[in-house]
């Protein structure tokens, strides 16, 4: 009989970061952070590129930065750009085989020794340190 | 615990659930749910099953959205009065729960799974270690029931990706210490929708039924094919 579909999840399925534990959020978080950041890159390089157009481009553009909505913004960016250090380095070590157990014989209910309290830990720490970069961040842009 | 719980099957035919009320007891399995429903109520249900206890991997589906072998999940495990059948995401779908294992199968063909001894005229017994034994058995366990690749977000996406099940298989075979066709395994993993494709998102590893950790063997293999790891 022929295949009705693939039935793949597609977007939908590789973007829902519920089912799978915290180790999906962290993925999940970390595409969506990657996209957040190459956004701001872009926008950066639009941004530091107004010089071209002398001191007034520059002061304009400047003023247009200084908003309480870009501010948010650079919250935002702030937390991403820590939460995709942190957590990139955790997947980095573990592509390279860093911290994800030895094998065994696994016995029942076979907890997954690729995710373990180590890389739990780190993907908390990320979070909280990416947290922890926003308040401070937010704290001296708004001058709070 | 209720005596009946609702049971909603996806039907390919509608592409609606249909809902069936069963009775249940502490140890139903979500297999002998479907059964009784196929059994007593609508016997055009479509489902793959064989062995009843987690060994041939034929009911593998998702189970209130999440992939799971359907004999080895029992109803009281789920903390709920409705439990929701679905086929399989990713495999093809002949029929309600029963999905094409083609692509399964020739992936974990194009690995080699099968020793390599190197001289076929050596007969002599290859003796193995408890240690080098340990290096790999955990992986032999897989079964081939596709949870794995049914859980995995880049097979969500990607039609070529080679897949966690058979990536797991081919660290099975690397690091076995009596096989010598390492060379040619890495050579067929090593593409940009091969082993690099995975992303350790670990959800393969989080609904294997048998232990297995294809996350863990696809970094390990990973790392050696860097060079972190002997």
């Amino acid at each position: 009989m022929e295949p009705r579909d693939e039935n793949r999840e597609g977007l939908g399925g590789m973007a829902n970061p519920g089912r799978y534990g915290i180790e999906r959020v962290a993925y999940w978080l970390m595409r969506l952070s990657g996209l957040g950041l190459l956004a701001y890159f872009i926008g950066h390089i639009y941004e530091t590129s107004s010089i071209l157009r002398g001191e007034a481009g520059w002061d304009e553009l400047l003023e247009l930065t200084s908003t309480p909505e870009l501010h948010i913004m650079l919250v935002i960016v702030i937390g991403m750009c820590v939460f995709h250090t942190v957590n990139g380095i955790r997947v980095m070590l573990g592509h390279g085989g860093v911290g994800v157990g030895r094998p065994t014989r696994p016995d029942y209910p076979y907890p997954p020794a690729s995710q373990n309290a180590r890389h739990k830990i780190a993907i908390y720490s990320a979070i909280v340190l990416a947290a922890i970069a926003m308040v401070y961040g937010s704290t001296v842009l708004f001058g709070v | 615990m209720r005596d009946t719980i609702t049971l909603r099957v996806k039907r390919s035919e509608s592409g609606g659930f249909d809902t069936f009320e069963v009775p249940v007891q502490k140890w139903t399995t979500v297999l002998e749910c479907i059964l009784y429903a196929k059994h007593y109520m609508d016997t055009s249900i479509a489902v793959r099953y064989s062995c009843r206890q987690a060994t041939c991997g034929s009911c593998g589906m998702r189970i209130n959205g999440r992939p799971a072998l359907a004999c080895f999940t029992k109803v009281s495990e789920l903390d709920s009065d409705t439990i929701t059948v679905e086929p399989m995401s990713n495999f093809p779908i002949i029929r309600d729960l029963a999905v094409r294992f083609d692509r399964l199968f020739e992936n974990h063909h194009r690995i080699r799974p099968y020793l390599e001894p190197g001289d076929a005229d050596d007969k002599r017994e290859h003796l193995q270690s408890p240690a080098e034994l340990d290096r790999y058995i955990q992986f032999a366990n897989c079964i081939k029931c596709g949870l794995c690749n049914s859980a995995c977000p880049t097979m969500a996406t990607d039609t070529t990706f080679v897949g966690p099940q058979a990536l797991a298989q081919a660290y099975r075979y690397v690091a076995d210490s009596r096989d010598t066709g390492k060379d040619k395994r890495l050579s067929i993993i090593d593409d940009s929708h091969g082993i690099w494709r995975c992303h350790f998102a670990g959800s393969c590893s989080q609904v294997c039924p048998k232990g297995v950790d294809p996350a863990m063997g696809i970094q390990l293999l990973r790392g050696y094919m860097l060079g972190f790891r002997g």
